[in-house]
């Protein structure tokens, strides 16, 4: 609403202005007609116009934009700065990181490789240790066998011997013969023989 | 009572005469003075400390600066790096007359032809010299639209000439139109609040008043836009001096 009104009005103004501007020119003595179309000011506003905006640029070229400019300089050096420190220690933090993995990859091999060795160490001393145990097992049972064997033999004689013994003497009460021993022992071995 | 056109009478504050030449220090030369010390005060006290963290002050200083800066870098690119200081001397010369001169009882220099006219004539006779400088006579080639067939060319070149020499009567009047119609207004509405009031035991006069209190707000909207405007302009008219479309 304000625009619209303001707008109307700058329009009709500037046209006022063209319009009247042959005329304000011709009222250049006062009355009527725009100030602005008072050809007796032109001069002096045009001549302190020029030099005060030659010392307005003086003032801003020499004075306010380096200061300004410097401030805005100095503050993207020290952001830039302080990026390139966070990326410097990111690199560092990054490098630590790397070292470690690779210390602790190192260490997890040569675990492995201890691990290996132990394992093999004991698998070997098991499997010693049980050959040994096998040897002396496989020994005492020789012995023991030869310990048998050598027990058979006496008892065996000694069997004969007795059922020599019983074979005389049911002979004599049996049958009232009369063998000698001898005979009953080579009776007994043929029998044994024959059964085998 | 004042009528809404005496706010533009120029008066002569110091009377100068050199050599039968008027040279009168007048209202309007008093507020350029104040309005460049304004300025000059915003932008050198503001950055006066240099903080890394920009206070109040500084932090406008700057964000006028980079306006400009970033302004003249969409606009003209980085050859015109080496016009800053002109273009941004010309938007805080524009700037603050527009806002001090809504400083009831003020005077505002924008408002006047002779000023806004003297300032549009330089931009576009530097903008002419910076060209002509950089292309020679091929800077002519502005005048010659491209892709236009050969026989429009009698009619175009014609057109564009005009529409080059319209420059600076557009960008002052521009100005002049915007900041005196504003002006012209508030004063007009203001003149009604008594007589209205008095009609109608006071309460009328809170209309023109509240009109007044939009229009002031409006204003302020405008003196910002129209020395933005100035200044895009002249940023446009370099590029096409530099650059040749």
């Amino acid at each position: 609403m304000v625009a619209l009104v303001r707008s109307v009005a700058v329009a009709a103004l500037a046209a006022v202005t063209f319009v009247g501007s042959g005329s304000a020119f011709a009222a250049a003595e006062g009355n009527g007609g725009l100030p602005q179309f008072d050809s007796s000011t032109f001069l002096p506003q045009l001549f302190w116009l020029a030099a005060i905006l030659v010392v307005f640029f003086l003032i801003v070229r020499n004075n306010a934009l380096p200061r300004i400019g410097e401030a805005l300089e100095a503050r993207r050096q020290k952001i830039d700065d302080d990026l390139d420190k966070a990326a410097a220690h990111r690199e560092e933090a990054e490098a630590v990181m790397a070292e470690y993995e690779k210390s602790l990859a190192e260490a997890a091999d040569k675990a492995h490789v201890v691990q290996r060795e132990a394992a093999e160490a004991i698998a070997s001393l098991a499997a010693a240790r049980r050959a040994e145990v096998a040897a002396r097992l496989a020994e005492d049972t020789k012995a023991a066998e030869a310990r048998i064997a050598a027990a058979k033999e006496p008892a065996i004689a000694s069997l004969q011997d007795v059922a020599a013994d019983v074979v005389q003497q049911a002979a004599a009460k049996l049958a009232g013969m009369k063998i000698t021993a001898s005979e009953a022992k080579a009776a007994v071995k043929s029998s044994l023989k024959e059964t085998g | 009572m004042a009528g809404p056109i005496e706010q533009f009478e120029i008066h002569p504050v110091v009377p100068i005469e050199i050599g039968g030449l008027d040279l009168s220090f007048t209202n309007s030369a008093l507020w350029m003075v104040i309005a460049t010390g304004v300025a000059s005060l915003f932008l050198t006290v503001g950055a006066r400390r240099r903080a890394l963290v920009p206070g109040r002050m500084q932090l406008m200083a700057e964000m006028a600066y980079e306006f400009i800066a970033n302004m003249i870098r969409d606009n003209v690119g980085d050859a015109g790096r080496r016009y800053f200081p002109y273009i941004f001397t010309l938007f805080m010369f524009i700037l603050f007359g527009n806002l001090l001169g809504l400083i009831p009882g003020s005077f505002t220099y924008t408002s006047h032809i002779i000023v806004t006219g003297a300032l549009a004539v330089a931009v576009i006779i530097s903008v002419t010299i910076i060209g002509l400088a950089k292309h020679g006579l091929h800077f002519l080639s502005l005048f010659v639209p491209s892709g236009v067939p050969a026989l429009m060319m009698p009619l175009m070149i014609p057109i564009e000439i005009i529409s080059y020499l319209s420059r600076p009567v557009s960008l002052s009047i521009r100005l002049f139109a915007n900041m005196m119609a504003g002006h012209t207004m508030i004063k007009v509405f203001a003149g009604f609040v008594v007589p209205l009031g008095a009609i109608t035991l006071g309460l009328g006069g809170l209309a023109p008043i509240a009109m007044n209190v939009a229009l002031t707000g409006f204003e302020l909207l405008v003196a910002f836009l129209q020395a933005y405007v100035f200044t895009v302009l002249t940023c446009l008219y370099l590029n096409d001096a530099l650059n040749l479309h």
